[in-house]
């Protein structure tokens, strides 16, 4: 048995189909996965993310010390709540773990990092934290809501109250406010709107209950990796780990080289791998044949052999889509080996859907 | 609990086998087994005139989650793959002993009898053994 959140009883409850994740004895599934993706694109889903560690970091030097932890640069956060998605890189320019890193104010910042990664990230930050005299806890106090799609907001701001309700649907995206003893950040991991919500433990169950009676539907683990596949976002682990480089792994944009003075932890990894010139790349894949992309498919293309990172069958376009790291010179066709057959893709740079929408063309 | 109708025998892996009145047999993947995988996105069927082996991987069955193998239950000669399932493959959901079967086979000689097949009440002791 593994680990299990506040709303495990829950869960099992609602009739959901349990799995390990990371350590984590997750909802995969409730009844469809299928279903719970078009809910949350078509309407509001709510998912269990307590599993995710979140970290605060508090002390007046904390803003130096993550300037040097992450590959993108908190410098660039000046209103309180702004959030910023950032890699942590190990001195190769390996990929730690990806993040979500909160300034909340000059000395408390607070870090959501995955949970499978979770032994290593703390160890990893605890390590630096200590020449900078930064506090670092975990919050395993907090459950955590991902309330997602186009009904998201409005739904979830009735579990608020008259006051606060409107406050929280006028944040900014990417911004979070603590409201009512909750923090409530306009984040997500769908391409859809929405919030995610972090509460007292004790409060997770009667506001899933709550969601639930407003009509957001209960959506598993599954659900959530179409969804963020379809949006254009990493998974750790498939996409990108200490193996990979932000620059062959879609994050190129997440990596801040200006100003030129701050010395992030991999950056001089990072100029030599930009310097030397030629690399892989990732990129979205679109089945044109029958069948399903997976992780570890072999890709042909023009410019040599490519592997699928992550794939699976896209319910909003209704057919399969992929992740794959392919040489920087391959062309806009390729070829996948699925079971022994060569089945054609098209190349195209994702995200595939947002906000409910094919992006393809 | 998932349906196991009692005119049909089974295989420990979860397909299902019906023999027709022209001595071919029909084969899909058991109620227990399309629930297991979830919602179908995708099923390859072998072709017509395709001999296989018994125990041989010979259909397809992915889910949005996983690939899964169709064992053939016993040797025997493809005598067609349901056509329906390349643009309907929920089918194998909503009607697995019906519209959704995989394939028709006709049996080696003596095949059938050699390959152990279960009845409903013994397939229903091996979902039960796995917690099914």
């Amino acid at each position: 048995m593994g680990r299990q959140t506040p709303l495990f009883a829950l869960h099992r409850e609602l009739g959901a189909r349990i799995v390990d994740f990371g350590g984590w004895d997750m909802p995969v599934q409730y009844s469809s996965q299928i279903g719970e993706h078009h809910a949350v694109r078509r309407a509001a889903g709510v998912f269990d993310v307590s599993h995710m560690c979140v970290v605060d970091l508090r002390g007046p030097r904390v803003r130096p010390f993550l300037q040097q932890l992450l590959a993108n640069d908190v410098g660039r956060l000046r209103i309180p709540g702004k959030a910023l998605y950032s890699c942590m890189l190990n001195e190769r320019a390996g990929v730690i773990d990806d993040l979500i890193v909160y300034f909340l104010t000059e000395e408390w910042f607070r870090a959501v990092v995955n949970a499978g990664t979770r032994d290593k990230d703390l160890a990893w930050i605890r390590q630096h934290a200590a020449a900078f005299g930064v506090g670092v806890t975990e919050r395993a106090d907090l459950a955590m809501l991902a309330v997602q799609g186009p009904e998201a907001r409005a739904k979830a701001a009735q579990l608020l109250s008259s006051a606060d309700g409107p406050t929280a649907q006028a944040l900014p995206a990417f911004v979070g406010a603590e409201l009512g003893g909750w923090f409530v950040a306009r984040t997500g991991y769908t391409g859809e709107d929405g919030f995610e919500i972090m509460m007292p433990a004790a409060d997770a169950v009667p506001a899933w209950r709550a969601l639930n009676a407003l009509g957001v539907a209960s959506c598993g683990l599954g659900a959530r990796d179409t969804l963020r596949l379809e949006a254009g976002m990493n998974l750790y682990g498939n996409d990108m780990d200490e193996s990979t480089h932000p620059y062959e792994s879609g994050l190129g944009w997440t990596v801040a080289l200006e100003p030129r003075v701050r010395q992030f932890v991999g950056r001089t990894a990072l100029e030599a791998i930009l310097a030397a010139g030629s690399r892989d790349k990732l990129v979205g894949l679109v089945l044109e044949d029958r069948g399903v992309l997976r992780s570890h498919q072999k890709v042909s293309t023009a410019a040599g052999e490519g592997e699928i990172t992550s794939g699976t069958f896209s319910p909003t376009l209704e057919r399969s889509i992929a992740f794959a790291r392919l040489p920087e010179a391959s062309g806009a066709q390729v070829q996948v080996d699925i079971r022994g057959k060569l089945l054609n893709a098209r190349v195209v740079k994702p995200p595939f859907v947002r906000f409910g929408k094919s992006l393809l063309t | 609990m998932s349906n196991v109708p009692a005119e049909l025998r089974y295989t420990r892996s979860h397909e299902w086998v019906r023999t027709l009145t022209d001595g071919t047999v029909e084969i899909g993947i058991t109620d227990h087994a399309q629930h297991a995988l979830g919602d179908l996105v995708f099923v390859e069927v072998p072709e017509a005139g395709r001999t296989v082996a018994s125990g041989e991987a010979c259909a397809v069955v992915e889910s949005v989650k996983a690939a899964s193998d169709v064992y053939a239950p016993f040797g025997g000669e493809v005598t067609a793959g349901n056509p329906k399932l390349a643009d309907a493959p929920e089918t194998v959901n909503s009607d697995p002993y019906g519209e959704g079967w995989l394939m028709r086979l006709k049996p080696a000689a003596g095949a059938i009898a050699a390959a152990g097949l279960l009845s409903a009440a013994d397939y229903t002791k091996v979902q039960d053994a796995e917690g099914g």
